[in-house]
């Protein structure tokens, strides 16, 4: 990853600080100084296209401005090797999916050659994070390795399909620690399991700031009607995000309340299922001229900006969902969000507070003709919405878990460390 | 008399710390009273702490109706309203050490299994997590020689100090209170009595570490003006 001028850099810190408070930056910056130097080694399967990508495009340089040595790679595979892993996922996620030995082979002999072209990095690093089970037997195939190894779980794995999790295990019960997003995902391991939750971040391109005629020009260059109240879901197109069942909710709320559904998606390039998706979603929609489903490019941020501040409701109505960077996303912009009643949506959607959780299309429609028809409720869960995810789920959070997390793995076992001056 | 680092002094200044938690899963889960019944006797001590103290510095709503996670589980997961009820009204500082406070949870639980009918249980999605913590604590280099220096600068603290002197102080000292209080005890003379009753008789269960942080502050102010006049 290009590396930022340290000017910039503290620029960037300075941003943050205006978004957040000076304290909290400070906090960071006395907490990072006994890690001051450290390599640390961040490791996934792309660079763009979901959220954990999205998440290391900014962590990454909030590390550096806080002295860390911090750095990103990524593994290469072939379209094989995406197969395999999308496989993990879906089966992670409870899937009764089973993948074949010629897959499981070819994702060994991918990592090792990975493991090989990335050698003097990952043993040379102080903390090696390795995210979701693409780049898990990097540790194994690095022997020589001298740094602390974590692995981050980005999924919602509560329930995993048990033959896929035995293999993959094998892979996790050598590193130090692992990262989960809930307590409910955590899976039994010999090494500590931290619970830390995602993030969004304030300053990105996706949760700045719009001007105004920027949100409203979504109206336009998507034919989207603005007299009429704007209910959007944006996702990957992916079975676990539901987007039929939101199409289904759109359809039944529509009968009795006048709106317009938008589903906005792109491709991650590790998701090779995303296409036969979006061609079931087109196929439920059925032309329908009120439902709009749009496919941006990874890079069309702004756009997802200014469709979620100009939605009057958003939804994310995941049957299964680690996080849902997207709930938090659309919370950030004052928007209550109706969610699916599982995984991290839980932890951001407070029901009937920031929101609404819900099992069902039925559900997803009763909640949003409530809020449509209650404005002063709209807007009041809106802001409490805001107010949640400015306390609890913005980068500057998350990278306090990170620098936690690592003072911690270096002190041993200790429940109270202390560091710094006394 | 104990100062915020714990040592023992007289007017040594105020010692500004700040920390971070970080959770820790236990692997020890359980979906019915009984189970957690037993679970609860074996779990470490720092879930006990961590359930009761750390959800102050996880996400966490607004206005929790319960101030600690066993009462909550029990109202939303159990939906035994009674049992919530119960569990809500343990208050942590009554009990010498966290086993203490440990024993009487116990004892409230298998009272209430003793009174019912069944055994209250939860959905698969609904179940218990036992969680601990690691807290790292760091020196902000922060010194307070007096009260009226003090005070202009707690609204600033972050809400990790204000956690470790406010919070976490009442299950390290030995008086289980606030490390203000402690701090001002070591006055000599009763000029801070007033302001020490006022910081303890605050009942920070029910509030965010910035409304607490507010409150504080506000108790300084008040104090502090009426010396003025």
């Amino acid at each position: 990853m290009k590396r930022q001028s340290k000017q910039s850099l503290q620029n960037m810190l300075a941003e943050y600080k205006a978004v957040t408070s000076p304290n909290v930056i400070h906090q960071l910056e006395q907490l990072a100084a006994p890690l001051k130097g450290a390599k640390v080694l961040h490791i996934n399967s792309t660079k763009e296209g979901g959220g954990v990508a999205e998440i290391l495009h900014k962590l990454i340089p909030l590390k550096q401005a806080l002295g860390i040595d911090a750095d990103w790679e990524i593994i290469n595979g072939n379209q094989e090797f995406y197969q395999c892993t999308k496989g993990f996922h879906n089966a992670l996620q409870g899937m009764n999916q089973s993948i074949s030995e010629k897959l499981l082979r070819n994702y060994e002999k991918t990592n090792k050659e990975n493991a090989e072209r990335l050698n003097s990095k990952l043993k040379d690093a102080d903390f090696v994070f390795i995210h979701d089970p693409q780049p898990a037997p990097l540790l194994k195939l690095t022997p020589k390795r001298r740094g602390k190894w974590i692995w981050r779980f980005h999924i919602d794995a509560s329930k995993p399909y048990r033959n896929v999790w035995k293999y993959l295990r094998e892979w996790i019960i050598p590193y130090d620690a692992s990262i989960f997003s809930l307590p409910e995902f955590a899976q039994p391991l010999p090494h500590p399991q931290y619970i830390i939750a995602p993030s969004i971040d304030p300053l990105s391109e996706k949760n700045c700031p719009l001007p105004e005629h920027e949100i409203d020009n979504v109206f336009s260059e998507f034919n989207l009607d603005p007299e009429l109240p704007l209910i959007t879901q944006v996702s990957r197109y992916d079975r676990f995000k539901d987007p039929v069942g939101v199409i289904e909710a759109y359809k039944l709320a529509s009968k009795l309340t006048p709106l317009q559904l938008v589903l906005a998606g792109g491709g991650a390039s590790d998701d090779p299922e995303g296409e036969a998706v979006l061609n079931e979603v087109k196929q439920a929609s059925n032309g329908a001229p009120n439902i709009h489903v749009l496919l941006l490019p990874a890079d069309a941020n702004r756009t997802i900006n200014a469709l979620q501040r100009a939605s009057d409701i958003v939804l994310q109505k995941s049957i299964r969902e680690g996080f849902g960077l997207t709930v938090s996303e659309a919370m950030w912009k004052g928007k209550p969000v109706i969610g699916g009643d599982t995984g991290g949506i839980r932890l951001q959607v407070i029901d009937h507070y920031t929101g609404f959780l819900v099992r069902t299309p039925e559900g997803a429609a009763l909640r949003t003709r409530y809020l449509l028809h209650r404005r002063d409720k709209l807007e009041e869960m809106g802001m409490r919405a805001k107010r949640f995810v400015r306390e609890n789920f913005l980068i500057t959070r998350h990278i306090r878990e990170y620098l936690t997390l690592m003072v911690g793995l270096t002190s041993g076992d200790d429940e109270r460390i202390n560091v710094g001056k006394s | 008399m104990t100062n915020a680092t714990g040592d023992v002094q007289k007017k040594l200044p105020f010692a500004v710390k700040d920390c971070a938690l970080i959770t820790i899963a236990t692997g020890i889960k359980v979906q019915n009273l009984k189970e957690f019944a037993v679970a609860l006797k074996d779990v470490p001590l720092g879930s006990i702490y961590h359930h009761f103290w750390g959800r102050l510095l996880r996400a966490l709503f607004d206005e929790p109706e319960y101030n600690n996670d066993f009462a909550s589980w029990a109202s939303r997961g159990l939906h035994d309203k009674s049992l919530a009820e119960h569990l809500s009204m343990v208050i942590p500082t009554d009990y010498k050490d966290l086993e203490g406070l440990r024993q009487e949870m116990v004892e409230v639980v298998e009272q209430h299994l003793d009174e019912s009918e069944y055994v209250p249980w939860a959905k698969a999605d609904q179940q218990f997590h036992f969680l601990k913590s690691q807290i790292v604590i760091f020196d902000t280099g922060l010194r307070y020689d007096h009260p009226a220096e003090l005070v202009s600068q707690i609204k600033k603290l972050s809400t990790g100090s204000i956690y470790y002197h406010f919070i976490d102080a009442r299950n390290r000292t030995e008086e289980r209170h606030d490390d203000f209080s402690s701090w001002l005890n070591g006055f000599d003379g009763d000029e801070f009595n007033e302001l020490t009753r006022n910081l303890c008789s605050m009942d920070p269960y029910f509030s965010s570490l910035k409304e607490i942080r507010l409150n504080v502050s506000n108790i300084f102010q008040k104090f502090l003006k009426k010396g003025e006049q």
